[in-house]
């Protein structure tokens, strides 16, 4: 779709994925990196790919960034303000060379304002962003996906930056800068909780491994369930979704032979969890317990589907790798890496008109570098 | 002028994963209409709280609310062959359509893209759900807080012999709104340059993988299987989140062997720095328990704002652990707008979220708060579609409304 769109990702690994996504949607991405940078490692292969790469240390040579620049639609930056390295991006001057060019600045709190110069890995961008006070046990400490999310955050709100600004060039004829804040690229991960400090004054506290605030007997009830080889996630859940999926709970379990205790006299068209004490829920529980232990969590994933029932295992990236689901779909794109290995990479995350976006085979692309990064 | 002015988007679905994309593309000036109907209000009105003083009602969610700023919203029953002649009047006058409903439920309306497209031709379709529109499980129904389970990102949270941890709400449904209204942005770049319309299949598990791409490429690659790990990062040490005097929290992370010099200084531990047993990050993460320790004595003795500006002055990389409340005063999106309070008739004034970027030359807005249920009906169909005075007292009498 951005097929022609010239994009210059001169970005750390606070912005890579912008780039990416942009190429995976057809975009001519000429990724900058300094003579000797380490690019053989999982992260950067993963969010670098369908990119062309150019080895050019711009801090150096800043007349190649220029030149660069000046055949360029987008530049993505992740520049420190302040830092006089970081001038180089300033969008004023970038501007005078090229008129036309969007200048995308990924910075941990936004280009200006009182911590603009403060530094911040995923740790403190998942703080700030108020991330980590919704993660772990409510008595404990507040938690970060041990995966670096905040950059992923970011990332994604520069793509659609830059091509809200890329839009609005179509009238114009003219670029503009669009400033990205990590910290506020977080809050989109929060759903709606800040509502809740703002309209009723109550701060929404940590989720842990349990659903609270259902029931108005204080009641909690259990997400995660070990199974035979990990978790499951299940919710007892009221109203139509919960009663399917709670009826075909109880038919799996008697199907099975398992004793229901509780669960078999109850009336799923009439259940109320938020009217449940804990004595209740702590009973039902009990029995479903035994019967998703009894469980691996391929068969839970399959059965619940089949059965028509809301709920999915907890994964790891091996479930992920084999899920028939992602294959059917032609997710995963194989490409050459050196030494002769296979990559597996995530293909595009759109598929469009019928067909996914394949990705750029890497061998291919750096024998033919973009046009618009070959030397005159 | 803001930067999408003249773009027309039509949402048909609700909840957050349809309405995101088109809240965030509305605050820089799409004109966006969210159409639900009386027997089928959108889910967020009804089904999640807050509501003003703790009193369900349907005009009155703030998670409704938070989701559908600076939008137009009109009642149409699709089901009501009146209400369906309207619906398509909407599609056609629409560039993008934009539905979150479960596979083949549009198509059985008469709504699918292959109708839609019909009568226009260059018309953007996205479709998002679980699952994307194809595949053995495409018709799975399912809550974003539980595929972000199946996703990855549950498991990848948590101490490392703890339980998996919810992310609080669908964490990932999130993700493929953000890349989602990426994607039509791309499709309207398409249609600029080609005068060709796009149908956009998003599956928000698929879209919810990119967030995860290097820890699946190294599983591909090497068979290592990434697993959750409390607050540790193999690159820095120390890398947590510690206590502080007033109950709040400190993250804060070093990444080189001075920057932990540093922050023993700060701290005013200059024996820890002076310890070469930790003056390497293995040496600090094998006795993990001393720094801990030692950070913890320090930061119990410090408001957590106070402490992240110490520190930070140090040239340490510190932060509070905002909770929600904390977002409201905090001093730098303060700064950057990303509150918008803007008076709602059931609501009050309250306040809408930023997206994450700003165009300086052509500034975000929340131009309108939340509708209430079918509030510009009489606006969209007369003012936008131009029905007269008859066509709309028909449709309105035919149930079209309803």
């Amino acid at each position: 779709m951005l097929q022609g769109v010239k994009v210059l990702d001169c970005t750390e690994r606070l912005g890579w994925l912008a780039g990416r996504l942009l190429a995976d949607m057809g975009a001519e991405v000429l990724r900058i990196e300094a003579p000797d940078t380490d690019v053989s490692t999982s992260d950067w292969r993963a969010l670098n790919v369908n990119k062309h790469l150019l080895r050019v240390d711009c801090a150096s040579h800043p007349a190649e960034l220029d030149r660069l620049a000046g055949g360029a639609d987008i530049l993505i930056a992740t520049p420190h303000p302040g830092h006089d390295a970081s001038r180089l991006y300033d969008f004023a001057r970038l501007s005078r060379l090229n008129p036309r060019l969007i200048v995308t600045a990924i910075t941990p709190f936004g280009l200006a304002g009182p911590k603009a110069q403060w530094l911040a890995s995923d740790i403190e961008l998942m703080a700030a962003g108020g991330a980590m006070s919704l993660a772990g046990e409510p008595d404990g400490k507040p938690l970060r996906v041990s995966a670096p999310q905040s950059y992923a955050w970011a990332g994604a709100q520069a793509a659609v930056g830059a091509l809200t600004a890329l839009a609005a060039r179509h009238r114009t004829g003219r670029g503009q800068l669009v400033d990205v804040s990590a910290q506020a690229a977080v809050i989109t991960a929060l759903a709606h909780a800040p509502t809740f400090a703002d309209i009723l004054s109550v701060t929404p506290q940590r989720a842990g491994s349990y659903m609270t605030g259902r029931s108005v007997t204080g009641a909690k009830f259990r997400v995660f369930w070990p199974c035979r080889d990990g978790h499951i996630n299940f919710i007892l859940y009221g109203g139509v979704a919960g009663r399917r999926t709670n009826e075909q709970l109880v038919a799996w379990m008697r199907e099975g032979g398992f004793d229901l205790g509780p669960l078999a006299a109850i009336d799923w068209t009439k259940f109320d969890p938020t009217r449940a004490t804990q004595a209740e829920v702590d009973a039902m529980e009990a029995k479903m317990a035994l019967f998703f232990h009894s469980l691996a969590k391929r068969e839970f994933l399959e059965g619940a589907h089949r059965r028509e029932m809301l709920g999915y295992p907890v994964s790891t990236v091996a479930d992920i790798a084999t899920d028939p689901q992602l294959q059917a779909r032609g997710f995963w794109h194989d490409l050459p890496a050196p030494g002769g290995r296979i990559e597996r990479q995530c293909g595009a995350f759109v598929v469009v008109d019928g067909a996914r976006p394949p990705l750029a085979d890497p061998m291919q692309q750096a024998e033919r570098s973009p046009a618009f990064g070959r030397r005159a | 002028m803001q930067a999408l002015d003249g773009l027309k988007i039509v949402e048909f679905g609700g909840y957050a994963a349809g309405p995101h994309i088109g809240k965030m593309l509305a605050n820089f000036g799409a004109l966006v209409v969210h159409v639900e109907s009386f027997a089928r209000p959108d889910g967020f009105r009804l089904q999640y709280p807050p509501y003003k003083d703790g009193k369900p009602d349907i005009n009155g969610s703030g998670c409704f609310a938070f989701y559908n700023d600076s939008k137009f919203g009109v009642t149409v029953d699709v089901k009501n062959p009146e209400g369906l002649r309207l619906a398509k009047r909407l599609t056609d006058w629409s560039d993008i359509v934009i539905e979150n409903m479960r596979p083949g439920v549009m198509a059985r309306l008469g709504l699918g893209y292959d109708a839609l497209k019909r009568s226009n031709p260059d018309l953007i379709m996205l479709s998002t759900c679980n699952m994307g529109q194809t595949g053995p499980r495409a018709d799975t129904p399912g809550f974003g807080s539980q595929l972000t389970a199946l996703a990855g990102m549950c498991g990848l949270t948590g101490e490392r012999d703890g339980p998996p941890m919810l992310l609080y709400g669908p964490y990932i449904d999130f993700i493929a709104s953000t890349l989602g209204a990426a994607a039509v942005l791309a499709a309207l770049e398409k249609r600029s340059r080609t005068g060709q319309g796009s149908y956009l299949d998003v599956s928000q598990y698929e879209c919810g993988l990119m967030f995860l791409a290097g820890p699946l490429l190294e599983y591909h690659t090497s068979g290592k299987l990434a697993e959750r790990s409390g607050n540790d990062d193999p690159q820095a040490a120390p890398h947590g989140a510690w206590p502080c005097r007033d109950g709040g929290w400190l993250a804060l992370s070093c990444w080189c062997d001075a920057e932990f010099a540093r922050l023993c200084g700060a701290i005013g531990m200059p024996a820890l720095a002076a310890d070469l047993s930790l003056a390497t990050l293995a040496g600090r993460r094998s006795r993990k328990e001393v720094v801990d320790e030692a950070i913890s004595n320090w930061s119990k003795q410090h408001d957590a704002k106070e402490a992240a500006e110490t520190l930070q002055s140090a040239g340490i990389h510190a932060h509070p652990v905002n909770d929600m409340a904390d977002l409201f005063t905090d001093t730098q999106l303060a700064a950057r707008r990303q509150w918008r309070r803007r008076p709602h008739p059931v609501l009050g004034n309250h306040a809408y979220c930023m997206p994450a970027f700003e165009l300086p030359e052509m500034p975000g807005e929340v131009t309108l708060a939340a509708p209430l249920l079918g509030a510009h009906n009489d606006k969209v169909f007369r003012e936008y579609l131009g029905l007269t005075e008859a066509e709309y007292t028909q449709a309105q009498a035919a149930g079209a409304f309803a």
